[in-house]
């Protein structure tokens, strides 16, 4: 071993290494590696935080869904209560109308009933004073028995 | 490949000298030629290979990184960036291991000694009469790649990181401090002067163990690998029982040079904490 000068080199040239090392290479390097470390922290939080969200959309939409069936339902049951209300209606105003219709029938038939009872009447008062005519065996005055006449025939 | 030298010692002490450039004592400066002349030019001379490939792998690191540095986003990281990400974070965690303090010197420090350490000693791999036999078509009569095989070199790391842990014993204790943790410590007040010599050998011991253990590692194996090398020389059996030889060693010693630039980051980091802390 003898040493010589480039024992002082090798010092001059390993604090200018060093030097240039701290200031040109090791910053740049380990800025970009924290600042990368805090991106990753970051995506992972923000992909945890993905998750969590559709894990609520999702339930939200159970909820939603389970609503949206309650109300169709009730819809259902309302629509079918109002086709219930809707028919009955309708039977109360058929029957309604159908006892109208059988009310002015019986009316007609009624009056039908009436007229020919006074058409019958009529004739019975005519038959009878052509009987009593001939009973008599002689002429009646119509005209002075009419009263007597009217009367029977109101009798009938 | 041995076949120019005069005998294998010679070989072996050729590819362990540095090209050295300084004064000749005759007054003119150049390039010594053999160990003699080394030691005429005194201290002021200089290890022209160590410095180039150190400077030169050094650049190459720092190249890389501020390239991977410029181009950092926060995106997914592809190629490169993935690479230097992993070794930055790598470094990052021994730091936050080993250094309870805040400083923003020490992770940079870290991986530069990390990295810079790591490429010196992979010189090793690269086998030992290539470059070298190249340099010699070149007219360059010695070459030594490993910059870290060359205890100039591990002695100027430690003794920088040394003057880093005075420093912060300094800053961080204050000259009282620092001196009471030398000074009243591991026996009682009164014997002052023996906890000075422990301490002080622990002290002294921290750079230079740390410059030894690197250039030990680095010189053995490089020597092995240079003894294997001189197999080639002895007939075709011996040379492919060195090839095998060679492989092995190489694949073991890519363990051996991680190790070694891992554990002086290590010590590096361990240290300066030590020195970081106010209350001892």
């Amino acid at each position: 071993m003898n040493f010589n000068a480039t024992l002082i080199g090798q010092s001059i040239t390993f604090l200018v290494f060093v030097w240039f090392c701290m200031k040109y290479v090791w910053p740049p390097l380990m800025a970009a590696l924290e600042e990368r470390n805090a991106r990753i922290t970051e995506g992972l939080a923000a992909a945890e935080r993905g998750q969590k969200d559709l894990e609520e959309a999702k339930s939200k939409i159970g909820d939603n869904l389970n609503e949206a069936k309650q109300q169709a339902q009730e819809i259902i049951n309302q629509a079918q209560k109002r086709a219930n209300e809707i028919v009955d209606g309708a039977k109360d105003i058929a029957r309604e109308e159908a006892d109208k219709i059988k009310n002015s029938a019986t009316a007609d038939i009624d009056q039908q009933v009436n007229s020919a009872r006074e058409q019958l009447r009529k004739e019975v008062s005519v038959i009878a004073l052509a009987g009593a005519e001939q009973i008599l065996k002689r002429e009646v005055n119509a005209d002075t028995h009419a009263a007597v006449l009217d009367e029977l025939v109101a009798q009938i | 490949m041995a076949g120019s030298y005069a005998n294998s010692g010679e070989y072996i002490k050729h590819h362990l000298t540095n090209l050295v450039y300084g004064q000749h004592p005759d007054g003119s400066w150049g390039f010594a030629h053999g160990a003699d002349e080394i030691k005429e030019m005194g201290f002021w001379s200089l290890n022209v290979d160590s410095m180039f490939f150190s400077i030169g792998l050094g650049m190459l690191f720092l190249w890389i990184f501020r390239k991977a540095a410029k181009k950092a986003s926060t995106d997914a990281p592809t190629g490169l960036q993935n690479f230097i990400e992993m070794i930055i974070e790598f470094i990052d965690d021994s730091v936050r291991g080993s250094f309870s303090g805040k400083n923003p010197l020490i992770a940079p420090l870290a991986m530069t000694i990390f990295i810079w350490i790591f490429l010196m000693n992979f010189m090793d791999l690269l086998a030992v009469d290539h470059v070298p036999g190249l340099a010699a078509l070149l007219g360059i009569p010695y070459l030594k790649i490993v910059p870290s095989t060359d205890p100039n070199v591990t002695f100027g790391l430690a003794l920088s990181v040394f003057a880093l842990v005075l420093y912060y014993s300094f800053k961080m204790k204050g000259p009282g401090g620092f001196f009471a943790e030398l000074a009243f410590h591991p026996f009682p007040k009164f014997m002052m002067p023996i906890n000075l010599v422990l301490e002080g050998v622990t002290l002294i011991a921290k750079p230079i163990s740390l410059a030894l253990r690197l250039f030990g590692n680095m010189y053995a194996g490089e020597m092995i690998f240079i003894l294997i090398a001189l197999m080639y020389s002895g007939g075709w059996a011996l040379g492919l029982f060195g090839g095998v030889l060679q492989l092995g060693w190489a694949i073991f010693h890519i363990l051996i040079i991680t190790l070694q630039a891992f554990i002086f980051m290590t010590l590096t980091i361990v240290y300066l904490d030590m020195a970081s802390q106010a209350d001892h």
